[in-house]
């Protein structure tokens, strides 16, 4: 907790002369280099989402409402979900992977002799990389599940595009797209959190890397389904 | 100047450091040999507290720097400038900039200035063509080398060689050898060697200290080293083929 405080606190020289490069350089690792993976898997879930819930609706005549069941799964708990799972996977291990090695070859202890603090030379531009980049992503993956609903509800479905977007717009809340950003901002958190720390206590060479970024994936996972949980009850309930 | 009081370190419930005691005082080159996993580079981690004991006192200019907060510890570390046995140089940035990395994060300097004095770093060290490429593009003695530049630039009193010759050739590990004397009768910077190399603890160390089993064995200059009465140390020269009867017995240090 020690490092995400201390990392928090140097955010401030997020954009400063000696961070801005790094910094920059994580926004465009965790917001550019996943785009291709996030667009394909934000499509499909909407997809699917409108398929499964459509075939059923369409039994007792009611698949027009497939918009409102897809956007406010998308916005609420499937976009900033599936969003913090591949940047988990994807971005959280790369940072676990790097920062493993970086420890097992002694870069962290140059750092520190040096007297450049690892959380601000490291950490702070990472989590400001992925909290900033999260919403975005989450934004994005959010219209991109909505279109892909529209498409099977379109094909599939019978249920034109623009009824699909008027009921589409019609039940999704302000406070859903709220919570959702929130969501992702704080899966951000926990995804730098855990990589960072399971790359800073890497032992064991090359064996102790490739633990700590399979541990970096899977704690990441855990945390963000109950805490995904957790911020559901707490707005909802 | 590095004063260890009874310096004890357990890892893993194995004694790595036993009631150690030894100075290194100022000019000195202090080297560090012994078998692997004698304690030698935990000995080093020690002196800039990236490990610390569980008993015992280290000082640094007469501070101890046991219970020291992080403000006063950067204090002391920036006395120190250290050569990892990896170099650890940053494998993202070129070598000119994990060079300047120290200047640019704790100096106010132009960054003009900042390159002039890398670039002189470098061509000290035979770098001058290698500043552009990253550490993957270069040879195990360049990354030395570079990281040797990178230890040196913030003008330290004293530097820490940890194993600064493993896994290169004999010429390039002479060469390394070379740097570090130069790096005493040029700069005036206090060494302490971590080695297993004896042949190169012999030319370039002022001081020879040998780890056993946690224990010190000897410490003593080279000529008193290469006649030790004891038997780890004799066992330790013969496995190089270096005899008190053999070409060291003539050996007389600078």
């Amino acid at each position: 907790m020690f490092m995400l405080f201390e990392a928090i606190w140097f955010t401030r020289y997020a954009f400063g002369k000696r961070s801005r490069h790094e910094t920059v350089t994580q926004l465009f690792v965790t917001g550019i280099k996943s785009i291709g993976v996030i667009t394909v898997v934000a499509l499909f879930t909407g997809m699917i989402l409108a398929l499964q819930t459509g075939l059923e609706l369409q039994r007792y005549g009611q698949e027009v409402y497939i918009g409102s069941a897809v956007s406010v799964s998308m916005i609420r708990e499937m976009g900033p979900f599936m969003t913090a799972l591949i940047i988990a996977a994807s971005v959280g291990s790369a940072i676990a992977a790097q920062l493993g090695t970086m420890t097992v070859s002694e870069e962290i202890s140059a750092l520190e002799v040096m007297s450049i603090n690892p959380n601000r030379f490291l950490v702070m531009p990472r989590l400001v990389g992925l909290v900033l980049m999260m919403p975005i992503l989450t934004i994005y993956t959010n219209i991109l599940g909505i279109m892909g609903g529209a498409v099977v509800g379109s094909t599939q479905l019978g249920v034109s595009v623009t009824s699909y977007m008027d009921n589409a717009t019609q039940f999704a809340t302000n406070k859903d797209l709220y919570v959702g950003l929130f969501k992702a901002l704080v899966f951000g958190v926990i995804i730098t959190t855990v990589a960072c720390h399971q790359g800073f206590m890497t032992t064991e060479g090359a064996v102790g890397v490739g633990k700590a970024t399979r541990q970096s994936v899977v704690i990441s996972f855990l945390i963000i389904l109950v805490v995904g949980y957790m911020i559901t009850r707490m707005f909802y309930i | 100047m590095i004063r260890f009081d009874q310096v004890t370190k357990r890892l893993s419930r194995k004694t790595v450091l036993d009631e150690i005691s030894f100075e290194v005082d100022e000019g000195d080159t202090f080297v560090i040999v012994g078998l692997s996993g004698a304690g030698k580079s935990v000995t080093l981690k020690h002196m800039i507290r990236l490990m610390a004991p569980d008993s015992g006192s280290i000082s640094i200019d007469g501070e101890s720097i046991e219970s020291m907060g992080r403000s006063e510890l950067q204090r002391v570390r920036s006395k120190f400038g250290v050569l990892f046995q990896s170099a650890a140089l940053l494998q993202w940035m070129s070598v000119q900039d994990n060079v300047a990395l120290p200047l640019r994060e704790h100096t106010r300097q132009s960054e003009e200035e900042i390159l002039a004095q890398v670039n002189e770093r470098l061509e000290l060290l035979g770098l001058g063509d290698a500043g552009d490429k990253y550490p993957a593009e270069i040879s195990g003695g360049m990354r030395k080398r570079a990281g040797l530049a990178r230890a040196i630039i913030m003008n330290p009193k004293i530097v820490l060689y940890d194993e600064p010759t493993s896994g290169l050739d004999p010429v390039t590990s002479r060469r390394i050898d070379d740097l570090i004397v130069d790096m005493r009768k040029q700069l005036g910077i206090t060494s302490v060697v971590v080695t297993h190399d004896l042949h190169s603890a012999l030319t370039i160390g002022s001081r020879i200290m040998m780890l056993h089993k946690g224990r010190i064995v000897e410490n003593a200059t080279p000529e008193e080293f290469i006649r030790s009465k004891d038997e780890t140390v004799q066992s330790f020269l013969a496995s190089q083929y270096i005899t008190k009867k053999g070409k060291w017995e003539s050996f007389s240090h600078e």
